[in-house]
């Protein structure tokens, strides 16, 4: 059994690293079954064992950020201890704040992971832990990732724009920016449809399920896919791994005669609503960073919705053609289930929507290569334009 | 959590003596509400910290709304009744949906002990005048539904159906006229005490504090002895609440419930197309169906070939019902007709269905309707009738459902369960078969095999927190012991087991902190989970209950389900599954036999066994 723990360890440091979360051999990942197995030998394991006893979890995470996550985490965590506070969408949702810990006790660490899935102690990394798989911690780390990501780029352009900017806050936006890397340049070509039978579908969504994730449109657990056959919705499972959709697609009847998409990602119902309103069949949602970021910068300072433009934003806002609108995630009041779908699907179809501070969601009439290249094109071009606003030169 | 206004009210219905208790910050503390301080309540009010009969006049019966309803919050009204099981001597916990939890916590009240035997059958009801004690007269021994008809205007009720009056073990209580309230004979522990229901109505004391002996029942209150309100309770948010504390910090309240709201509307299972609050629970009838786990004639088979004829929504389809939930949920999960029927639950549909081999969807509504009315549990009850087919080795036929419903209200305790039970309780439309989690979960779980219990359903079939591997044993010893740990903590403050799907320990430790102004973080409220749950098996095991009792019936282990479209579905490993239990007394800290440790129960603050 306890081979078998380590060897569970072990794939998911290596998980880590092939999502750009870790340089590869430096997560520490300690799985407990019977035996308490730890993914390699690390000076931090008595630390993450004490965790994992006065947690009761089965497992945790330690990941030393791969660059640029650790400048940009050493960063906030510098400016904003006790605790990050991101405004994502997924942050707002699932995780409320970043703890920041304060030292590399047993007992702060327990403290802050009482609180929360996941903290950052720095310099050291995330800590993260899962209850039931070492996948639950994978998901918290990624989150933290990409949280503080966004939060990072985020900020800075605000502070930018209103003048605040200090030398601290240069020094590690020009060190981030030197580690980014760079933008795709290639969109691979996919199968061509339209699909005439369901495995084609399953097929055609697992290819471009994984193509997304490797253009860096979105990590893995989170985003979408649909596609629509002859009144059945094939969609992504919630918690699906979009580079890893064999097994995780529901297949969810249109008129509403089976409940087998109860199961189904939480855009299910957004989906539905875009099949209704569009004749594209092919939907991809990503969470690409920049296009986060970007739909998060507005000039309205003297907003009365200046804290809850993700859900009540007033203006009609866009990037170039493409809208940014509010909504939350899944089917509530406030849901993008609302706005993304008359949005997408407004003047005959645009060719993507950005939801404020959360993701993308693109079509395609028959099959997902252009709906994975708009939203391609999207990214490049709110990294483009992040980067005109604040007056550099395009990355 | 200090809330000065809480009390518990004593009840002695045999004298009518009634005394109140503020419940004190450091007890609240400890315990929150709800099913964790009802059974440290139940623990402490044994006669000589001895286990006795269910039905005894000194076994006390508690009913506490959870520490937090009546607070505005969603999915957070519930209430719990505790008592002795008649099935086992050991404890029955049964969560109270619908407005009671709340109408109670707005009175002021952190609960009810109830003792003693009324020597009529009564109704407890809790209003403006504060708590009296009414004789049921002819009510007693009625169909719910006239007694709930009786009984509104109600901001919460619960009350007993002729099952109980007539001592089956299938009795079980209804809340508000459309919820179930748990399984394992809830009815009867109400029944014993010679109660009908208990009501809470518009008009609030603050303060309900004396009783009308029963013997003079049918007479007037001291209306000077009453506090006046000055109009009706607001059932949708706590600001004009009379019994209810202050809030240490509004804004962090207001928070939580934001955080808790966006995590439901989040949740595919509770707020999405095909979710809960579009269909209620018997939307997971098609993911049984789907993974091949539907209980089929009686456990023989896993798969129903008719199961889309009788899903949700099929029923949907025919019934056009509107939906009914508990005060300030928003994903209200039952439905009910145009004509009052009331749709089952997955549990009720499942066994209405499938386990009688029946696909008639009229006659699976007609049948929950009817067990509601008479009190019954309908998957306990479909159960003993398919196990009746059985044994006479015929299929059922489906014009002597109905009446088979009835007559096994009226055969009372005589009346033959079915044996594929746990803790007498028959199983749930989840096959144990199809989910390994779930299936320890369901032989642990401490008042019988409840499929929410530990949480499985949420990884194994539901996906959330993650998916997990429903085929193995791996893991998941310490996915019941945390799964039961949060449930029982959301239970400690009202909260709905469906909404465990979405809300989290942290979300109910802001709103915790919130209203009391302690610091509270998920780890606590861990804690205290794993508290409740080892009290209710110290409970057990004063009882003499035993691993004998954590135990699934011997067909799962020896008979395969239906496998099929790619998906096997064996047998379950029995070494397999003991490795997994004994995995799960050990991070619990019980003894081989299932009963607590001394070094647990000392850790957690708990009596040690005797």
């Amino acid at each position: 059994m306890s081979a078998l723990t380590t060897a569970l360890a072990g794939q998911w440091a290596d998980r880590l690293a092939r999502a750009g979360l870790c340089d590869p051999g430096q997560g520490l990942v300690a799985c407990l079954d019977d035996d308490l197995a730890f993914s390699r030998p690390s000076s931090h394991q008595a630390l993450v064992a004490a965790c994992i006893d006065r947690l009761g979890v089965g497992c945790v995470i330690l990941a030393p950020p791969a660059e640029p996550h650790r400048t940009i985490l050493e960063f906030l965590a510098a400016r904003e201890a006790p605790a990050i506070r991101p405004r994502d969408c997924e942050t707002r949702t699932f995780f409320h704040d970043i703890p920041v810990i304060g030292e590399a006790t047993p007992a702060a660490v327990v403290a802050a992971l009482a609180r929360r899935k996941g903290a950052y102690l720095p310099g050291v990394g995330i800590l993260a832990h899962g209850a039931l798989s070492p996948e639950q911690a994978f998901v918290t780390v990624s989150s933290v990732a990409f949280a503080g990501f966004v939060k990072f780029f985020a900020d800075h352009l605000a502070a930018a724009r209103a003048g605040t900017l200090d030398a601290a806050a240069r020094t590690a936006f020009a060190a981030a920016v030197a580690k980014l890397p760079p933008p795709p340049t290639e969109v691979p070509p996919l199968a061509r449809g339209p699909f005439a039978d369901r495995e084609s579908v399953l097929a055609a969504m697992a290819e471009a399920g994984r193509a997304t994730v490797e253009l860096g449109l979105v990590d893995s657990v989170f985003g979408n896919i649909s596609y629509s056959l002859d009144g059945v919705l094939a969609i992504s499972q919630t918690g699906a791994a979009l580079d890893d959709l064999v097994g995780g697609i529901d297949c969810v009847p249109l008129d509403g005669s089976s409940c087998a998409g109860l199961t189904a990602s939480s855009e299910l119902g957004a989906h539905t609503a875009l099949v209704r309103l569009d004749s594209r069949r092919a939907i991809l949602h990503g969470h690409p960073r920049f296009a986060v970021i970007l739909s998060m910068d507005c000039a309205a300072q003297d907003c009365a919705q200046r804290d809850a433009c993700h859900v009540a934003c007033p203006r009609e806002r866009f990037v170039d053609d493409v809208p940014i609108v509010p909504g939350e995630v899944g089917c509530g009041p406030r849901g993008l289930v609302h706005t993304m779908p008359p949005a997408l699907a407004a003047d005959g179809g645009r060719r993507g929507v950005i939801v404020c501070g959360h993701g993308v969601f693109t079509m395609g009439a028959d099959d997902f290569g252009v709906a994975l290249a708009d939203l391609c094109a999207i990214e490049t071009l709110c990294r483009t334009r992040y980067f005109q606003a604040l007056g550099t030169f395009p990355l | 959590m200090d809330q000065p206004s809480a009390h518990i009210l004593f009840l002695d219905l045999a004298t009518g003596a009634c005394r109140r208790e503020p419940l004190s910050p450091a007890r609240r503390h400890a315990d929150g509400g709800g099913r964790s301080l009802a059974g440290a309540c139940f623990l402490a009010a044994q006669p000589d910290g001895a286990a006795g009969r269910f039905d005894a006049p000194a076994t006390p019966v508690c009913l506490f709304p959870g520490g937090l309803a009546g607070y505005g919050l969603p999915g957070a009204s519930f209430a719990t009744l505790v008592g002795r099981s008649p099935h086992t001597g050991g404890v029955l916990t049964a969560a109270v949906p619908g407005g009671l939890g709340h109408g109670l916590a707005r009175a002021g009240l952190a609960g009810l002990v109830l003792t003693g035997r009324a020597a009529q059958p009564n109704i407890l009801v809790l209003d403006g005048r504060g708590a009296r004690l009414i004789p049921a007269g002819a009510l007693a021994g009625q169909g719910t539904r006239a007694v709930f008809a009786a009984l509104a205007p109600w901001l919460g009720a619960v009350a007993v159906g002729p099952a109980g009056w007539s001592g089956s073990l299938l009795a079980m209580a209804v809340a508000d006229g459309v919820h179930p309230v748990g399984r394992g004979g809830s009815g009867l522990l109400l029944a014993a005490k010679n109660l009908l229901a208990v009501v809470v109505t518009d008009g609030l004391a603050p303060h309900p504090a004396f009783v009308i002996n029963p013997a003079k029942a049918g007479g007037t209150a001291d209306s000077a002895d009453v506090p006046e309100l000055a109009g009706p309770a607001d059932p949708a948010g706590p600001a004009d609440a009379p019994g209810l504390a202050g809030v240490a910090d509004p804004a962090g309240l207001a928070a939580a419930r934001a955080a808790m709201l966006r995590l439901i509307d989040a949740s595919p299972a509770l707020a999405g197309p095909c979710g809960f609050g579009r269909f209620g629970p018997a939307a997971l009838l098609d993911l049984t169906a789907g993974r091949r786990m539907l209980p089929t004639r009686h456990f023989r088979q896993t798969f129903f070939a008719q199961a889309d004829q009788v899903s949700a929504p099929r029923l949907e389809a025919l019934y056009a019902p509107r939906a009914v939930g508990c005060p300030g949920c928003p994903v209200p999960c039952r439905r009910v007709s145009a004509t009052g029927a009331v749709l089952p639950d997955n549990d009720a549909l499942s066994h209405l269905t499938a386990l009688l081999g029946l696909a008639d969807p009229h006659l699976a509504v007609a049948a929950n309707t009817i067990c509601l009315d008479l009190g019954l549990d309908p998957p306990g009850a479909a159960a003993a009738l398919a196990f009746f087919a059985e044994v006479a080795g015929r299929e059922p036929r489906p014009e002597m459902i109905l009446d088979g419903l009835s007559a096994l209200a009226r055969e009372g305790a005589g009346a033959t369960l079915s044996p594929l039970a746990v803790k007498g309780v028959a199983l749930p439309g989840f096959d144990p078969r199809g989910a390994y989690g779930l299936a320890l979960s369901l032989a642990v779980g401490t008042s019988g095999p409840d499929p929410w219990g530990g949480l499985c359903l949420a990884h194994e079939l539901l996906r959330k927190p993650v998916a997990t591997d429903r085929f193995t044993f791996a893991g998941k010893a310490r996915a019941v012991f945390l799964g039961e740990n949060v449930v029982a903590a959301a239970g400690a403050f009202g909260g709905c087991p469906y909404c465990t799907l979405a809300v989290g320990l942290e979300e109910w430790a802001l709103a915790v902190a919130a209203v009391t102004g302690v610091p509270t973080c998920a780890g606590d409220l861990a804690r205290l989970g794993e508290r409740t749950v080892v009290r209710e098996r110290l409970l057990n095991a004063q009882a003499g209950m035993d691993a004998a009792a954590d135990q699934l019936p011997g067909l799962f282990f020896s008979q395969a389900g239906s496998s099929g479209d790619g998906i096997n579905v064996a047998p379950l490993s029995r070494p397999d599954f003991l490795a997994a239990r004994a995995g799960y007394y050990r991070l619990r800290g019980l003894t081989e036999t299932g009963a607590p440790t001394d070094e647990r129960a000392s850790a957690l603050e708990l009596p040690c066994l005797r």
